[in-house]
């Protein structure tokens, strides 16, 4: 095995006090910006660039990809305590995190959240570590049809999953693709929905949406019943880890599916907020607990976080052999691969194997310190939910505020965060379901240019995404997926014989 | 109050100073930052445009060329016009600088935003992107000239042109190249970034791409892409072998194979309109610093930039040039927008 | 403890009243995109496919058709639709914490977002949460600084600004 003589020159590099120094550091980094929903990981790494040029790249690379495991660790903190998502990919982990904060449960579900992050990156890098040539090779089979493939998947894996009304569900849906369509459209570079309004030019973003119709529509819900968060009161106990940990092992089928997925969708590259979605989506279908998805179940954060976490592991992938970077953080870091005379790419692995593997082995070791910091921590998170509520809720608003500001620089998006927490408020008063609004605002725009791009290569004809096996086994999948809920009806009303229930 | 601020500012100011005067002489000036400079890049992460500034950001900091921070932020929204209009409406801030490439020139066209680049003061020209004709390694043309014919031969549409965006710097040229090929047109289809679209030819979803060298250098020293031929009035001057045979030198230009078509991008610098002149000398100098130092040399040299270095009026009038050039490409292209 | 608060608070709105609203809102902007997408166009073409109207159009008629449906649904006089959703103490608790929200904001382009958010978290510490005046400025205070150090020193990242910091020579 030459890639394990390999790895464990690599973990000889890797294995030193300075570098386990460095890993804390850039971890402790980490957390506090995927706290914060104003810093991403571009604003860390790339404030740090500089310090790394008097260092070897191995060790410069160990010190910026501890700042990337931090803020994937990091973005489940305020998702779970405060139903804010750091980060974009902590969206679906406010799902059931949020709920087990209220129920008094959020050190159980840091801990869960924590040890799913720890699985799937671990289970990502030991993908990298023995396939990273075949993977390579098999991300240069995504043309435009196969990531409309992928994400029409997505939207399939997490479709019809809201209780309550399937009207309310579509125009919340839709609500979410017609703000994912402001602004530049990509194909034919005209102004959209625009209506010469500057602010308008960069669209809606994400990040500015999530902020108001999770984190400050909550506040507004907590106020409403009163100056408390629900579960505040809840006791503390030390004994979380093992408590959370025992609960785990029946788990490993979700663990599974959800480290399938994320690496999946990190390679190909889907991205790590997609995968999150679809790794919760695919555990709410097929899990034996997935009624209760939705109340605060644990596997409910496993499930996202698991798979946010491979796919966030695996993008780093396609960013060495290829040269793409899967996020802005990637991008940073790209950069610094530059400036250090190290060209990423195909030839990287046979140019610079040192590097590559003293890499590689910090992935290991990153993610066993960061795992070991933040467990530590979880009595201290949980114990953010005891500040008075007075104190807690404004700073919330400034938090959020600073958040909005940041994605584009601009006050505009700061009242509009106000006013999506009014209307997280008003959805979440009437049952309006908010997970598929955001879903569609994150991958609208993308699912529609692979759309148009593939309508482009083939001339308008949309047979496609039929074309070869690997587009049409992801479509037909997902239409599958997508008609699920009405195959199970089916089912049920051709078993029982009795009169037809009238439709709600 | 104030007072201990400032001085305490200077102090650290002359030690960054002192070590700063190890690498680039002190030059003599009327006007410093007094807080973080800000540049601004009109495109996503990722780009040609972003890696550059990156990289001058990276060593405006390595080697202390400035006192102050120099900040780097992404505003691509509406095809960069997010990042101009910023620069129009900041136009008293010297403390703001933006890197261009041609989406200066197309963005207003293209989509009617309200600016162009008489909005910000030029301050620099740090170099000419170059544009290649790749294609896959496996394809059976081996040079442009085969290519043409291929084109020429096939039916409309047949042959896929991937690039960055749409009705820009790719789309235009690919127009250009259109006029060439006895009125058969490509399928045009545009990506996000330009290292997607090199990979997108790797995987064989597009038939060639005109990526700018840098986007494109890995997969072809991998040997998984073929150059055929370099948009420029003559070939590359870096004559260091790039893959075991070739070096960017061995590129032959378009014109020479049989394809006259030429086309460069710029990457320059801009400042604020109502800067001074001596703020604008100051990023003249800065620049001059940043292209002095051995790594923009290395640099320049991995991405086959054309170095070219114009500031004052020449640069001025070099960017009015283009400025009407690409008034002409983008009407004969149809790309002017409806409104 | 719905009960209670019921009990407590004079109803402010019905169910049926924010869902008539709501489903209002949804159809106004269904119109705005619309209007813009027919200015786009909507047409499938033969050789590019769809125009960059046509995906902002369809979706916004099907989101049009269910909240019709929505509307529809809500406008009966139902027992549900008439059950208290807001009732005034809620709103008014709602407001304390949004109606200073909006003020912060709306200062942060005069005073800058630190200053803004020191007073609105200190007076709200005082005002709601019966807070000494002390504590109130030591925390709100501290979390402004702690910001500030994170965001305008170590990350550099440039937040809005006012006199204050414009002082201090940021």
């Amino acid at each position: 095995m030459d890639e394990l003589n390999a790895l464990f020159g690599g973990f000889a590099v890797a294995l030193s006090a300075y570098h386990i120094m460095l890993m804390v550091i850039g971890i402790t980094l980490g957390v506090v910006i995927g706290v914060l929903p104003g810093l991403g990981g571009a604003n860390g790494v790339a404030i740090l660039l500089p310090l790394t040029f008097s260092m070897p790249p191995t060790s410069a690379i160990i010190l910026l990809t501890s700042i990337y495991w931090g803020a994937l660790f990091g973005g489940a903190i305020t998702s779970i305590l405060f139903n804010i998502p750091g980060e974009p990919w902590s969206v679906a982990t406010t799902f059931d995190g949020h709920p087990m904060a209220q129920n008094g449960k959020a050190d159980e579900a840091l801990v869960g959240a924590f040890t799913a992050s720890f699985v799937g990156a671990i289970f990502a890098v030991c993908l990298i570590t023995f396939l990273a040539p075949v993977v390579a090779k098999f991300a240069l089979k995504f043309g435009p049809a196969e990531f409309f493939a992928v994400q029409f998947l997505t939207f399939a894996s997490f479709i019809g999953m809201g209780r309550g009304s399937a009207f309310k569900t579509v125009a919340s849906m839709c609500l979410g693709f017609a703000l994912a369509s402001v602004g530049l459209d990509g194909v034919t570079g005209t102004l959209r929905m625009t209506f010469g309004q500057d602010e308008l030019l960069n669209g809606f973003k994400f990040l500015v949406a999530v902020i108001g119709l999770f984190g400050v529509g909550e506040i507004l819900c907590s106020m409403e019943d009163g100056l408390k968060f629900n579960g505040a009161t809840a006791k503390l106990r030390m004994d979380a880890v093992i408590r959370t940990w025992k609960q785990l092992p029946k788990m490993w089928l979700t663990f599974l599916r959800s480290c399938i997925v994320g690496c999946w969708m990190g390679i190909t590259p889907g991205g790590a907020t997609p995968a999150s979605f679809m790794g919760y989506g695919i555990a709410k279908r097929l899990s034996k607990n997935g009624p209760n998805f939705g109340k605060g179940e644990l596997e409910g954060v496993v499930a996202p976080e698991t798979a946010a976490h491979a796919a966030g592991t695996a993008a780093l992938l396609p960013m060495l052999t290829l040269g793409i970077p899967g996020s802005p953080t990637a991008a940073v870091l790209l950069g610094g691969l530059l400036i250090w005379g190290l060209q990423p790419g195909p030839l990287l692995f046979v140019e610079q194997p040192d590097f590559v593997w003293g890499l590689i082995a910090s992935m290991y070791l990153g993610n066993v310190v960061g795992l070991v910091m933040v467990l530590t921590c979880v009595p201290a998170f949980a114990a953010i939910l005891r500040v008075p509520f007075s104190i807690i809720a404004p700073a919330i608003v400034f938090i959020c505020a600073i958040g909005a500001f940041t994605v584009n620089n601009a006050m505009f998006d700061v009242w509009m965060m106000l006013i999506f927490g009014v209307l997280g408020y008003l959805f979440n008063k009437l049952r309006y379901p908010l997970p598929p609004l955001v879903l569609a605002l994150v991958l609208g725009d993308q699912a529609e240019s692979s759309f148009r791009q593939a309508m482009l290569v083939s001339q308008g004809d949309v047979s496609i995404f039929w074309s070869n096996w690997l587009c049409g086994s992801i479509m037909t999948l997902g239409l599958v997926m997508a008609f699920w809920p009405t195959l199970q009806t089916l089912r049920a009303k051709l078993t029982s014989s009795g009169p037809v229930a009238r439709a709600a | 109050m104030i007072r201990r601020g400032v001085s305490k500012a200077r102090t650290i100011a002359a030690a960054l100073a002192a070590s700063a005067c190890l690498t680039a002489p002190a030059l003599a000036q009327g006007w410093e930052p007094t807080k973080p400079v800000t540049l601004i890049i009109p495109a996503g992460t990722g780009g040609g445009a972003d890696q550059m500034a990156r990289f001058i950001q990276g060593l405006v900091q390595k080697h202390n060329l400035m006192k102050q921070p120099l900040i780097v932020i992404n505003k691509s929204g509406g095809a960069g016009a997010e990042g101009f209009l910023e620069m129009k409406a900041s136009a008293n801030d010297p403390h703001k600088i933006a890197i261009t490439l041609s989406n200066l020139f197309t963005t207003p066209l293209g989509t009617g935003s309200p600016f162009g680049w008489k909005d910000m003061k030029p301050v620099a020209m740090l170099a000419l992107d170059q544009f290649v004709l790749w294609v896959n390694t496996e394809a059976p043309q081996k040079t442009a000239k085969d290519y043409v014919e291929a084109v020429k031969a096939g039916a409309d549409r047949q042959f896929k042109m991937g690039g960055t965006g749409s009705k820009q710097e790719d789309q235009i040229l690919t127009a250009a190249v259109e006029q060439q090929t006895g009125g058969k047109k490509f399928t045009y289809v545009p990506y996000a970034g330009g290292g997607q679209v090199a990979v997108q030819l790797v995987g064989k979803h597009v038939d060639s791409t005109v990526n700018n060298p840098i986007e494109a250098v890995a997969q072809w020293r991998a040997g998984q892409l073929r150059p055929l031929c370099i948009f420029d009035a003559k070939r590359s001057t870096y004559t260091a072998k790039v893959t075991e045979k070739e070096a960017w030198s061995d590129i032959p230009t378009c014109k020479e194979s049989g394809l006259p078509v030429e086309y460069q991008m710029l990457r320059g610098i801009f400042t604020t309109k109502n800067a001074t002149p001596a703020q604008v000398n100051f990023y003249v100098d800065l620049m001059k610093k940043v292209m002095a130092t051995p790594e923009w040399h290395e640099f320049m040299e991995k991405g086959a930039f054309n170095q070219t270095f114009m500031s004052g009026p020449d640069y001025e009038k070099w960017v009015a040039n283009a400025d009407t050039q690409h008034a002409d490409l983008m009407k004969n292209a149809g790309f002017l927008a409806t409104q | 403890m719905d009960t209670n608060d019921e009990a407590e608070g004079r109803a402010l709105f019905s169910y049926r009243t924010l869902d008539i609203a709501v489903a209002l809102f949804f159809l106004v902007v269904c119109a705005i995109v619309v209007t813009d997408s027919l200015r786009l166009g909507i047409a499938w073409k033969p050789n590019e496919g769809p125009q960059p109207g046509l995906f902002p159009f369809y979706i916004v008629v099907a989101m049009g058709i269910a909240s019709l449906v929505n509307l529809a649904q809500a406008l009966p006089h139902t027992e549900d639709g008439a059950k208290t959703a807001t009732t005034v103490p809620g709103i008014k608790r709602m407001a304390a914490i949004f109606v200073p929200a909006v003020v912060f904001v709306f200062a942060t382009n005069y005073i800058g977002i630190y200053v803004s958010a020191a007073i609105y978290i200190g007076a709200f510490m005082v005002f709601f949460g019966k807070f000494p005046l002390w504590k109130a400025a030591a925390v709100s205070l501290g979390i402004a600084i702690v910001n500030f150090m994170m965001f305008e020193v170590w990350f550099l990242v440039p937040l809005p600004k006012g006199p204050l910091e414009a002082a201090l020579g940021y």
